[in-house]
């Protein structure tokens, strides 16, 4: 599969070095170049050296979603720090490219529960850490 | 709470900017009920020494916020933050998450304003081409401005300056042929605006407003350039 990761912090370059681990096509598109850093850490190859994409850019233009791959992705994960960004480039990936499985970080759980109703595939880590905690706390 | 009438509109604007801050202003000038959301803690408190408990603190994106604005029953929604994102989200749920009928968003980023359309956003409201339409109103040789797009309906109203001696100058109405989804609505001359008739004479000089459908500009502007102009010569 050709995944692209939109977002290369904690989760996007955790989640793009386990893909290329697994054989996928990996293409990962972040604002800042440092951020590169983390697809190289603990890694024995640099990130390109070991097969991986990566392009510099605002994840709202056009023009770098392209450059990275956006439109022969069949996964696009959008795991900026920001959820405003992750929900409309989410559904840019969608209607617009139409890329057949897009996944979104949203970090508002009454926002990230409303777009799942409307067809986006949501990943809440808030939800899961209420969840834990609670399951946690409230044990006897 | 002050009783409000049946008839009277309910307006939530997003960002009290310089843009959200003066719309309240006017709008509440007007009689309207307006509530007026910003984030930035100190800008709120600004703005709140004069539109007192018009202006509520909060982030816009958050449903909750909405929520405790009013967005239920909300008849116009306008977005005017600094973000484009923001707009497009708060916008986006309140027409389809709580059923609001009227929108209006802020492109602050005119790259940005196909993702506005793609999400639904309609309309959307970009100072940069606002200012880019004045500029070309302001410079006759561009010879044709776009007063208004009607996104939704396909249809497009535009102005047009009757060039001297172009095909169209010192004609009747019933004479000039126009293609198929284009119509002359309005004749401006010497500051004066007149709905034709069909043996209404143009003349050079004349503004002429046409409504069309979007794409038919080219083949209409060559018809009102000036003769021996190079829209003309290239024919």
């Amino acid at each position: 599969m050709f995944i692209l990761i939109v977002g290369a912090g904690r989760v996007g370059s955790a989640v793009a070095k386990r893909a290329l681990d697994a054989g996928h096509e990996v293409s990962v598109l972040d604002a800042d170049p440092l951020s590169h850093e983390r697809l190289d850490k603990d890694q024995m190859v640099s990130w390109e050296d070991a097969g991986g994409r990566f392009t510099v850019g605002a994840a709202l233009e056009v023009d770098g979603l392209i450059e990275a791959g956006i439109e022969r992705a069949d996964v696009f994960l959008a795991a900026t720090s920001g959820d405003n960004t992750n929900l409309v480039i989410a559904q840019l990936a969608q209607r617009r490219f139409k890329v057949p499985r897009v996944v979104v970080r949203v970090a508002d759980p009454a926002r990230a529960a409303w777009y799942a109703e409307q067809g986006l595939h949501t990943i809440c880590p808030t939800q899961h850490a209420i969840d834990e905690a609670e399951r946690v706390v409230l044990a006897r | 709470m002050t009783e409000r009438s049946a008839d009277q509109m309910y307006v939530i604007i997003a960002g009290a900017g310089k843009v959200g801050w003066n719309l309240a202003r006017e709008l509440i000038a007007k009689d309207r009920e307006v509530t007026l959301i910003e984030s930035d803690h100190r800008r709120f408190r600004v703005v709140a020494e004069e539109l007192e408990h018009c202006v509520q603190y909060g982030d816009a994106t958050e449903l909750w916020v909405l929520e405790r604005a009013g967005i239920q029953r909300a008849d116009l929604v306008i977005a005017v933050t600094g973000d484009d994102e923001d707009n497009i989200l708060i916008c986006q749920v309140a027409k389809e998450k709580y059923g609001c009928g009227r929108i209006v968003a802020r492109v602050n980023n005119p790259r940005n304003l196909a993702h506005f359309k793609t999400l639904g956003v309609q309309p959307a409201v970009s100072a940069t081409d606002l200012i880019l339409r004045l500029i070309e109103h302001e410079v006759p040789e561009y010879g044709l401005i776009q007063l208004l797009a009607l996104e939704e309906e396909h249809l497009e109203i535009i102005e047009l300056e009757v060039g001297e001696g172009s095909e169209v100058a010192d004609r009747r109405v019933s004479e000039v042929i126009l293609p198929e989804g284009s119509l002359i609505i309005s004749i401006l001359r010497e500051g004066h605006g007149f709905v034709p008739r069909a043996d209404s004479v143009i003349r050079a000089g004349d503004q002429v407003l046409m409504i069309l459908d979007p794409g038919l500009e080219s083949s209409i502007t060559p018809r009102f350039a000036p003769s021996g102009s190079e829209i003309s010569a290239g024919r």
